[in-house]
């Protein structure tokens, strides 16, 4: 990129969404303040007060409201925002359901955390997880330039047209919500030139009678579902257009799943989020003693990218999944249970190992990558469909 | 009373939720027909129906007042009927008429 159209800062994460959001020239902004997701709509709610960003703050008394708020906001064409964790999320998640099937493209940031109980502050991604099959096209970053670029990609994907999906940015809580990064900010000529604004399909105007909401008998439910689901199906090469146009104006890439140093790799470590970012230190670590690792990140969530996922594992033995979530009495994370979807019947496809790490922000540091594996190596036989460790688990 | 009129007759080029395909929805199931309702006959919900006893009725009009979907009509010689296609049987008519001539029968 033209070096006067972006300048590199040091800036919190969450600091950097609110930048993004504020360059995004939403219309209104509705949440509620949680950890760790606080730092996010404090900045914004400043912006606005500040008359920085000419947006409608909407100052609501619980995470429902806040969904609804942009719900209703976003079908009288209104470009919104909210963010949110944790118990936060599933308060909202009754209106979540809804924005999807309604194909409202409203944009969330989801700063990941564990859900009660016990009670926990804590970055994991069972959050998420509860609200996996929402209906909305979800995405992870890793690290702070990621977490802002991928706010012009939400928007940029979730208002195309033939899109009109809402997006889930998911960003792991305090591992980067709190931490302050070096990242290169764009200047507004260059979101100008990748964001246009939003033209709705349909907005709620009284010269213009349409009915939003409607009930759908059982008759036609089936169908309905249907719609929806081709429809999200269908948002994929969007997604990575979207991406390609923002690599075309930054020179930063973004893609379904992401590998690291997988040429000739016998073992996969496989991750989404931010430790994706100390595996790929962990790789760097088990390369230079030999060992023939590489790593797989999966970018985006919804729509699951299968056959990029494919592409990504293939010629490698095992895959090791890292889950953050439990699905408790199944057939382990739900990472890892996609990704055994996916490859399910595939000739040559590795073995799968699951292991479900980082509950509640403990953490994985690069003697834990080594150590599973080095576990998946000794194990005598492939694990069946259903086996998973959660890994580190006292006895 | 016109307005129900008026709907019923929208009714014939719509098609029913039966004959609807995934395809044939507007993004997010928006509905760009005005007061569509009209389309959705919920009269099939009904379990008995009520009946008028001419000779009794004073055409007092009570039972088009206190019927709460609007399925109670008047014809041309002043008295009253039900429109079948949204009357959902649940009997207000009969309990409110002053002269005790609307009766419940079973559909069957």
């Amino acid at each position: 990129m033209n070096p006067t159209l972006e300048r590199r800062v040091g800036m919190e994460d969450s600091h950097a969404i609110a930048l993004a959001v504020r360059q995004c020239n939403v219309d209104v902004v509705a949440a509620y303040p949680i950890t760790p997701q606080t730092h996010i709509v404090e900045k914004l709610a400043e912006m606005v007060a500040n008359g920085e960003l000419d947006a409608e703050f909407v100052p609501v008394e619980s995470e429902h409201s806040a969904m609804t708020v942009c719900v209703g906001a976003e079908a009288t064409g209104a470009r919104t925002f909210t963010c949110t964790s944790s118990q936060g999320l599933i308060l909202m998640s009754e209106i979540v359901y809804i924005a999807s099937a309604m194909r409202l493209p409203c944009v969330m940031v989801l700063a990941n955390r564990s859900l009660s109980g016990p009670l926990s502050i804590w970055c994991d991604h069972s959050d998420v997880m509860s609200i996996r099959d929402c209906g909305w096209i979800q995405t992870f970053a890793e690290n702070g330039q990621e977490v802002y670029d991928l706010v012009f990609h939400a928007y940029r994907v979730a208002e195309m047209p033939e899109v009109l999906t809402p997006v889930i940015l998911n960003v792991d809580g305090f591992y980067l919500t709190h931490v302050v990064e070096s990242l290169l900010v764009a200047d507004q000529e260059v979101v100008d030139r990748y964001l246009p604004p939003y033209r709705p399909r349909y907005a709620l105007h009284p010269d213009r009678a349409v009915t939003m909401g409607a009930y759908g008998v059982p008759e036609l439910f089936t169908e309905a579902k249907k719609a929806q689901d081709e429809a999200l199906r269908a948002t994929y090469p969007s997604i990575v257009k979207a991406w390609q146009e923002w690599g075309d104006l930054t020179g930063r890439h973004y893609h379904p799943v992401e590998t690291y140093r997988t040429e000739g790799a016998r073992v996969l470590l496989f991750t989404m989020g931010s430790i994706g970012q100390t595996a790929m230190v962990a790789v760097d670590a088990m390369r230079e003693q030999g060992w023939p690792v590489g790593l797989v990140k999966l970018r985006l969530w919804r729509p699951f990218p299968h056959e990029d996922l494919r592409r990504a594992v293939a010629g490698a033995e095992h895959l090791v999944v890292l889950d953050r979530a439990v699905s408790f009495g199944g057939p382990g994370g739900p990472v890892a249970s996609e990704v055994r979807s996916a490859l399910y019947g595939q000739a040559g496809a590795p073995v799968v190992h699951d292991f479900i790490v980082g509950l509640a922000g403990r953490d994985v540091a690069v003697p834990d990558f080594e150590a599973m594996v080095r576990e998946v190596l000794a194990r005598k036989s492939a694990p069946r469909h259903e086996d998973y460790v959660i890994y580190g688990a006292r006895e | 009373m016109k307005k129900l009129e008026s709907l019923k007759e929208a009714v014939t080029p719509f098609r029913q939720a039966h004959e609807i395909g995934w395809r044939d929805f507007e993004p997010g199931f928006v509905l760009t027909e005005v007061a569509s309702s009209g389309h959705y006959h919920t009269g099939d919900w009904r379990s008995r129906r009520p009946v008028w006893d001419e000779s009794r009725c004073i055409q007092c009009g009570v039972c088009w007042i206190y019927c709460p979907d609007m399925a109670v009509r008047r014809k041309p010689d002043g008295y009253f009927e039900a429109n079948y296609d949204y009357c959902k049987g649940c009997g207000i008519c009969a309990r409110e008429c002053v002269t005790q001539c609307i009766r419940m029968e079973d559909e069957r």
